[in-house]
């Protein structure tokens, strides 16, 4: 962690992603995003920007600049080739005679 | 004085449920009462400040941040203010938009101007270890309903502390422009906190009470006992604290002078004026209008 009023040479608050866990046992859910200028305080905005009506238990940031990110523009080398591979589905596959414990 | 019995939990009290009780039978006494518009005037005067970044904070996430601890403390006020009408059937309206300047008990630090973002923090600061200590000891009260509005509010403060201690931090530390501002704000501030600490008028003995007159002083004084919190006995956490924030901030501790005081007296400085009239306006040209 930088140390409190490092903010480096940039003007502005970089942005970061909010991540809000709403109960034990669920996950973290993206809710938004926010400036800040260093995590600290990042983590103290997604307080007041986010949980403000019970929403979380924990909450999560990272900066967006550190997120990788599939790229919108190959969706389909990405995205389409599942299609017509049902096999990949376990309701693809009828079931055996004689197996027990299915 | 009969000892109060509330069979809530503590941490959900609000001025509703205050107002609930009130109606079957749980007023205060007319000492408990000046002791309650005196806290209950501190947090709304404050409220009002913060009040005024909404809308003009440095950074949209800053405005919301100061929005939320000024709603926080406004809360606290309308408890306290609810509270204290009880004794002369007053509603929290009542008290805050159709009282005149000299009647407000606010402290003289609340009612300064925000000035800058870093002399909103270097005040919110202050006013944050104060209320920490104040309500972690009001707590313990043997009157239950300000126990209750304590118990709340003391969680709400720690937030706070941290918020004015961080930005503490960053603009002390941050650029050279930053730490003046900073410092500024510091020595802007410093002249108010020895009023802060001062004794409770009521206990005292320099209330001008409106109905109790004709009771003494010391009588007075012995119904706030184990009621009411002395702010003189809060200074020392203040001194263990505070100073050492601030040289931790790479600042100066202030070494100002201090102001006479007087805000719970009704003594207020020239800022407040504005600050009333700003509030109470549209409560005094529609009176009883709700939305």
């Amino acid at each position: 962690m930088p140390s409190p009023g490092d903010s480096g040479p940039r003007e502005e608050w970089p942005l970061w992603e909010v991540f809000v866990r709403s109960s034990r046992g669920l996950s973290h859910v993206h809710a938004g995003s926010l400036h800040a200028p260093d995590e600290t305080m990042a983590v103290r905005n997604a307080r007041d920007l986010y949980t403000r009506r019970n929403e979380g238990v924990s909450v999560w940031v990272v900066r967006a600049s550190d997120i990788t990110a599939s790229d919108p523009d190959a969706r389909g080398a990405f995205f389409e080739s599942p299609q017509g591979k049902d096999f990949r589905h376990a309701i693809y596959y009828t079931k055996s005679e004689g197996v027990a414990h299915l | 004085m009969s000892v109060k019995q509330r069979q809530v939990p503590t941490g959900i009290v609000t001025p509703e449920l205050i107002e609930t009780e009130i109606e079957g039978g749980l007023a205060a006494t007319e000492p408990i009462a000046q002791y309650a518009l005196g806290l209950g005037d501190d947090a709304l005067v404050l409220a009002q400040r913060l009040g005024e970044w909404i809308a003009n904070g440095p950074e949209l996430e800053e405005d919301i941040a100061l929005g939320n601890i000024g709603l926080d403390i406004l809360g606290h006020a309308r408890s306290f203010l609810t509270y204290a009408g009880s004794a002369w059937g007053m509603t929290e309206d009542d008290l805050a938009y159709f009282r005149d300047e000299p009647e407000f008990r606010c402290r003289q630090l609340f009612e300064q101007p925000i000035g800058d973002f870093a002399q909103t923090i270097a005040r919110q600061l202050i006013a944050s270890v104060y209320f920490d200590s104040l309500y972690r000891a009001l707590m313990h009260s043997s009157d239950a309903t300000l126990a209750a509005i304590a118990a709340k509010a003391a969680k709400e403060v720690d937030y706070h502390l941290d918020h004015s201690t961080q930005w503490l931090l960053r603009l002390g530390l941050g650029t050279d422009e930053s730490a003046l501002r900073m410092q500024r704000g510091l020595d802007a501030m410093w002249p108010f906190v020895a009023e802060l600490y001062s004794a409770e008028p009521v206990a005292a003995g320099e209330s001008d009470d409106r109905q109790d007159a004709g009771r003494g002083a010391e009588q007075r004084a012995a119904d706030l006992e184990g009621v009411a919190v002395d702010p003189r006995a809060l200074r020392a956490h203040f001194d263990d604290t505070v100073p050492a924030l601030i040289e931790q901030a790479g600042l100066v501790v202030p070494k100002t002078g201090s102001v006479r005081g007087g805000g719970r007296l009704g003594i207020h400085s020239e800022a407040f004026g504005p600050l009333l009239a700003e509030m109470q306006v549209l409560a005094r040209q529609h009176p009883g209008a709700s939305w």
